[in-house]
């Protein structure tokens, strides 16, 4: 992009620049990656700096391809954030080259693919998890019990995990909430009898859970996202209609079928839901710009992802989800806009009443 | 915003907000309580005979003239221009080009005058006793007075006056607002000169026939708000003062009229189409000076300020001044200057030359610091949504710029370009520091340009087409003309041949010689 030099008004600018958006956003997001990383240990530490370094290279490597200037737009964090993304989605015991080639995939495939920082359709982080999913079902769904980082194995057998793919972990994988309701539902279990069976409300708030790395301090997440408002990253928007679906939806079919359909309250703090609803559907390139197009964008969103985990065969649907509402942004765009000054919805100026 | 928008279950003069719009650094602290001081007669004044919205001034002066403090030196052209005068007495050095006080830096005709410094007034014009004047007669001495709106746009005030008869007005609006950072020259106005300000008012109100006046000022300014609450009444019309939230940009005046009314100027209207008229107070003091002591408007309040001025302060300044000296009259630039503008931070332009002159619509000198303007390199578009936030006409400026950046300017104006008012809302809130508004610029620019080639290839082919049609005229009365020519002869000969043949039947044949006579006499 050449852009001549500044001399057009305005003469003075604001504070806020896509550096400190990228830093603010990370800083909500440390709170609840602290305590994943805690609860997983050492495997979930490594997995993670391994993520973010190589989400950090690729994106050098692609820069330097494109020909463009390295330094200002790894400074300004937005790589660093989609590899810290990348690795919140991923099961803490997976091997490096899972983390390796998730942040790959985002940063190569789904960013600089597309044209670089902005360009991108589809969000990096979850074409990543999509990927991944689809290609390694084996690595991406072995979830592990939270053992605490002093609890959990040491520095070196860690690395072991990480770094060689120890077998031992196999001894301690245990279901994430959603896939064993999932599965429990298909062996024809009723509800009562599976909710006896999953991790009770407080366990999943505080995120001794098993799950992805970074997805299960649901009350750490949420108050990331409380900060993300309060510092007028994010809009309400989103994360409302997101939040407001999913909840209307479950409730709706719990009431008429108690038994075969998990409360709202499960939806809410299992899985991606509250990640997804302040941290992932938020991401600005991805998502529809005016605010009704974002309510409708949260609604697709929190409707397809309890579509998918009702009906589909994943237990968990925030990805695909994610991205299918990504390919209707665009549309969204096009269709859904602000309304000019002095003109009607449509565009045309507004009607003057009778004046002489 | 809209979607959840209380403001539409409600009246929206309710709230007196408007949708968008940003909340820089107002710095207004650097002037807000610095009195107005009147600055001493420069020994050098350029006035242009442009220097507001419309034709240029036909200069009345040459060289070696001697001038007197307020004669008029530049006649107004046709319907939109208006009437110059001289700021100050002295003799006109020339009457040539100059600078402009704008950014292209393009030569203007301007008269320069070498000041006597006896500062010696020439003939006022006739005063007027508003009460008993006439809204032609008020309007009329406006329009003497070369008035035009002290805001920035210098529209001519007797042009905008004349609005009256083409609608039917209710309210007179005085933009108080002064949203644009650092200025505080109307807000030192409001404290220090209320009462004129209400009389100008009260004299325009009369002349618009209108039945109220409000005062719009933004709540940052208490005082102002304070002095001006003291009037119930501006010559006799009632007088209202709206407090509007501090909120860049109040003061646009579409959007004030929504703010303090509650009625949204449709797009290519006028606020007149909704019985509204909006001036800035600085113009009511003006017709004020104008109508009651015969002053034409020779001089403005200009606000000088920035982190790179010595003694930031409001100044009395004459129209003409150089910038040069009005800088140096406030103690001259320190430290770093990132540039220096004419008008206030979010709309003003730089300038290079600093001996350009202060014109009627400069409303402020800011000499900014680096760490004032906070230029960086611009980024992509992360699409964030800032400007869209912030846009307060409801446009989306990062895909208007994306078209232009495409050279896909109809594209651009199908969603709003020529919606746009330049109010650098986007540009300011843009994250990645897109350059936006100087985008949007360059696209009317260029549409401009695109237009009136269009008009003038439309024009040169329309006058080619008349011009055929005008030869093909003159040639087709040249060969009627002709043709009537050579009936009218075929005729006489015809009629010279029947009398020649009736006189043969009469006499005995001619000798052929005598026949040739007869033929040659019937042709002369």
């Amino acid at each position: 992009m050449t852009v001549p030099v500044l001399l057009s008004a305005p003469h003075t600018h604001t504070v806020f620049t896509v550096s400190r958006t990228m830093l603010m956003v990370m800083a909500a997001l440390a709170p609840a990656t602290g305590l994943g990383l805690y609860e997983f240990g050492w495997p979930a530490v490594f997995l993670f700096l391994v993520t973010v370094a190589a989400a950090c290279l690729f994106e050098a490597l692609c820069l330097r391809i494109a020909g463009r200037p390295v330094a200002p737009f790894l400074r300004d964090g937005s790589a660093a954030l989609t590899g810290w993304l990348v690795a919140m989605t991923l099961p803490p015991y997976a091997p490096w080259w899972v983390g390796v080639l998730g942040a790959g995939i985002a940063i190569v495939i789904a960013k600089h693919l597309f044209g670089g920082l902005g360009q991108n359709l589809f969000n990096p982080a979850m074409v990543a998890r999509a990927m991944l999913l689809i290609a390694l079902p084996v690595q991406m769904t072995t979830w592990v019990a939270p053992a605490g980082l002093i609890d959990g194995p040491g520095f070196v057998p860690s690395l072991a995990i990480t770094f060689l793919g120890a077998p031992e972990y196999d001894a301690i994988s245990s279901a994430s909430t959603l896939s064993h309701v999932k599965s429990q539902l298909n062996a024809g279990a009723g509800m009562a009898q599976i909710l006896g069976g999953v991790p009770d409300l407080r366990a999943r708030l505080l995120g001794a859970v098993p799950g992805s790395m970074g997805e299960t301090g649901t009350l750490l997440l949420l108050l990331g996202g409380l900060a993300l408002l309060v510092t007028r990253i994010i809009t309400l928007v989103i994360p409302i209609s997101v939040l407001g679906t999913i909840t209307l939806l479950s409730g709706a079919f719990w009431l008429m079928a108690p038994e075969r359909f998990p409360p709202p309250l499960l939806h809410l703090t299992s899985g991606a839901t509250i990640l997804c609803a302040f941290f992932i559907a938020t991401d600005y390139v991805t998502s529809p710009v005016s605010a009704a197009g974002k309510a409708l964008y949260g609604a697709g969103i929190g409707a397809l992802i309890f579509v998918i985990r009702s009906w589909g065969s994943f237990p968990e649907g925030v990805a695909f989800a994610v991205l299918l509402m990504n390919a209707c942004t665009p549309l969204i765009e096009t269709y859904v806009r602000p309304r000019v000054f002095g003109r009607t919805r449509t565009g045309k100026p507004l009607p003057l009443k009778g004046r002489k | 915003m809209s979607m959840f928008s209380l403001a539409t279950l409600f009246r929206p003069s309710q709230f007196l907000t408007i949708r968008g719009g940003i909340h820089p650094e107002y710095r207004k602290q650097l002037t807000s309580e610095a009195e107005v001081i009147r600055m001493p007669v420069p020994p050098l004044l350029r006035v242009p005979l442009q220097q507001h919205s419309g034709a240029i001034a036909e200069p009345l002066v040459k060289r070696d003239d001697l001038v007197l403090k307020g004669q008029l030196i530049g006649r107004a052209r046709g319907a939109m221009s208006a009437n110059i005068h001289a700021p100050t007495s002295g003799r006109v050095l020339a009457v040539g080009h100059f600078t402009a006080p704008h950014p292209s830096g393009l030569p203007v005709p301007t008269i320069t005058l070498r000041a006597d410094g006896e500062d010696r007034w020439g003939e006022h014009l006739p005063r007027l006793r508003p009460e008993d004047a006439d809204p032609d007669e008020i309007a009329a001495q406006i329009e003497r007075a070369g008035i035009v709106g002290l805001g920035g746009a210098a529209f001519p005030a007797a042009v905008k006056l004349n609005q009256r008869k083409k609608y039917t007005l209710d309210t007179l609006l005085l933009n108080g607002a002064e949203c644009e950072p650092y200025l505080t020259c109307d807000d030192r106005l409001m404290r220090e000169k209320a009462e004129e300000i209400v009389d100008g008012a009260g004299i325009m109100a009369r002349a618009l026939g209108v039945a109220r006046i409000i005062v719009a000022i933004e709540s940052n300014k208490p005082e102002a708000i304070a002095a001006l609450r003291q009037f119930s009444h501006g010559l006799g019309t009632p007088l209202s003062v709206a407090v509007v939230p501090t909120q860049y940009p109040m003061g646009s005046a579409k959007h004030l009229v929504l703010a303090v009314t509650g009625k949204e100027t449709p797009a290519r209207a006028r606020t007149a189409e909704l019985g509204v008229l909006v001036y800035n107070v600085a113009t009511a003091h003006a017709v004020h000076l104008a109508v009651r002591y015969g002053e034409p408007l020779i001089s403005r309040i200009v606000t000088v300020s920035g982190g790179a001025l010595a003694q930031p302060a409001n100044v009395e300044v004459l129209i003409g001044t150089p910038v040069t000296d009005v800088i140096d009259f406030c103690g001259g630039l320190i430290g770093e200057v990132d540039r220096i503008l004419l008008g206030g931070p979010m709309m003003g332009q730089p300038v290079q030359n600093l001996r350009v002159p202060v014109v009627k619509g400069t409303c402020g000198i800011l000499a900014l610091a680096p760490w004032e303007t906070r230029k960086s390199d611009p980024m992509p578009c992360i699409r964030c949504g800032s400007c869209v936030q912030a846009c307060p006409c409801g446009l989306t400026p990062f895909e208007m710029n994306a078209r232009i950046q495409s050279d896909d300017l109809e594209g651009a104006v199908k969603i709003g370009l020529m919606d746009c008012i330049a109010c650098g809302s986007c540009a300011y809130a843009c994250p990645s520091s897109i350059p936006l508004v100087q985008g949007f610029d360059f696209a009317k620019g260029k549409l401009a340009e695109r237009q009136s080639r269009k008009h003038q290839q439309a024009e040169t082919k329309r006058l080619a087409e008349a011009r055929k049609a005008r030869e093909e005229a003159i040639a087709e009365a040249k060969r009627q003309a002709m043709a009537r020519h050579k009936a009218q002869a075929a005729a006489k000969k015809a009629a010279a041949a029947a009398q020649a043949a009736e006189a043969g039947a009469e006499a005995p044949p001619p000798v052929p010689g005598i026949a040739t006579d007869v033929g040659k006499e019937a042709r002369q």
